[in-house]
């Protein structure tokens, strides 16, 4: 039994970081891909966050999932996130203040997530602890994935550097390092994988329902 | 007046919360491929952000400052917009029908969505008035609204366009609003508060 429950725990991972990508595949919670790429560090800390509410808030929605009545189930749940948002966000204004200055509206912003609700709602509140927790960290894994891919390909082409430090010596294509190069970013990024499902796996890349 | 009429410019246009701070990205997308949805989505918005401006004004500033609980803005602002949506949900649904009908299913949307709680968010960091709140909010939902019309007028020309496979959809969309957010960075120092 142990073998065939860790392969399904495994292809909870791989879902969560290929199959039902956050960003690429389901194309939910887009703001922070655009909003807090523009360096790698940042992109990273930001996945890391949404990471660790991810995990928490499945956990704990699991836990609980008996005891909440399915009519306030949603404002419920949006709670428990809003908790794990807090503790987040209190944590990374103590201990990375510099990069916090910059993307703090961004991680206050993660209750609104749609994606860590639609995870709680579709995932975590129907299956035990141990299944709810290895979902959360899929998806919290291929949310740092997709935003780590936006930012290492903005912050190369555009600063010619990595995590701050200069790597290529090539004229900077300014288009990913403005602002709204994230855009530019995601789009070029989500038609790029899209191409290699259709090309390689036969798929029909992702229409993206959007919202 | 005419610091509140800026402050309208400002919210709308120079710091449109779409194309200059990448917020709301998830129902741009997903409503702005008709028309139709995307009048009605924008309406049911500003409404709702004005209203829930004032609404978290009072809270923060009567009851949250005085007792020192700042920290806990997130959950309370979270909590007060769910509570306020549900409500206007069900009323909606037993006092007009034919607006339930209609505009209902935006309602369930924007419980989840990140300016209705950016807006509550940066009032309380920016420290305005009463006043000066809701006009925020107005501005910060027409702002909403014209880029949701902006965008879905493209969108249903492109529905006639060759675009190649891999980039139909969402892909395409997104590059089309990096186009749009450099056109906004024109308005960029028109207004400096």
């Amino acid at each position: 039994m142990s073998a065939a429950q860790k392969i399904s725990y495994f292809g909870l991972i791989r879902n969560g970081i290929f199959g039902e990508n956050p960003v690429f595949r389901v194309a939910l919670s887009l703001c922070p891909a655009v909003a807090v790429t523009n360096t790698l560090k940042s992109g990273l800390l930001m996945g890391v966050a949404v990471f660790f509410v991810q995990v928490m808030a499945n956990i704990s929605i699991s836990i609980v999932r008996k005891l909440i009545h399915a009519r306030i189930r949603l404002p419920a749940y949006i709670l428990i996130i809003g908790t794990w948002v807090t503790v987040a966000n209190l944590l990374l204004a103590a201990y990375e203040w510099p990069i916090y200055k910059e993307i703090g509206l961004y991680v206050e912003l993660i209750v609104a997530f749609a994606i860590i609700l639609s995870r709680a709602e579709l995932f975590a509140s129907k299956n035990e602890v141990v299944p709810s927790l290895f979902d959360g960290l899929g998806m919290g894994l291929g949310f740092m994935f997709a935003l780590g891919a936006i930012s290492f390909v903005r912050e190369l082409l555009g600063n010619g550097a990595l995590m701050g430090y200069h790597v290529v010596n090539t004229h900077p294509v300014l288009l990913f390092a403005l602002p709204m190069g994230g855009f530019f970013a995601v789009g070029l990024l989500m038609g790029f994988f899209n191409w290699i499902d259709i090309r390689f796996f036969g798929g029909h890349g992702a229409s993206g329902a959007g919202h | 007046m005419l610091k509140l009429f800026e402050l309208i410019v400002a919210a709308s246009l120079v710091n449109n919360f779409v194309f200059t701070r990448y917020l709301g990205l998830c129902i741009f997308m997903g409503v702005t491929k008709k028309m139709e949805t995307a009048l009605g989505m924008s309406m049911t918005f500003t409404a709702v952000m004005v209203i829930s401006a004032a609404i978290n004004w009072v809270a923060y500033n009567f009851v949250m400052e005085p007792y020192h609980l700042e920290f806990l803005k997130i959950l309370v602002f979270v909590a007060i917009i769910a509570g306020f949506v549900q409500s206007a949900d069900t009323i909606m649904r037993k006092v007009s029908p034919g607006l339930y009908y209609k505009l209902g299913i935006y309602l369930a949307l924007i419980i989840t969505n990140c300016i209705i709680l950016a807006v509550p968010l940066t009032i309380a960091e920016s420290h305005y008035n009463f006043i000066q709140s809701l006009v925020f909010g107005l501005g910060s939902g027409l702002g909403f609204a014209l880029a949701l019309i902006i965008m879905a007028s493209i969108r249903e020309k492109l529905e006639l366009a060759d675009v190649p496979r891999p980039f139909q959809g969402l892909p395409i969309a997104f590059i089309l609003t990096g186009l749009i957010a450099l056109a906004f960075v024109g308005f960029s120092g028109l207004i400096t508060l």
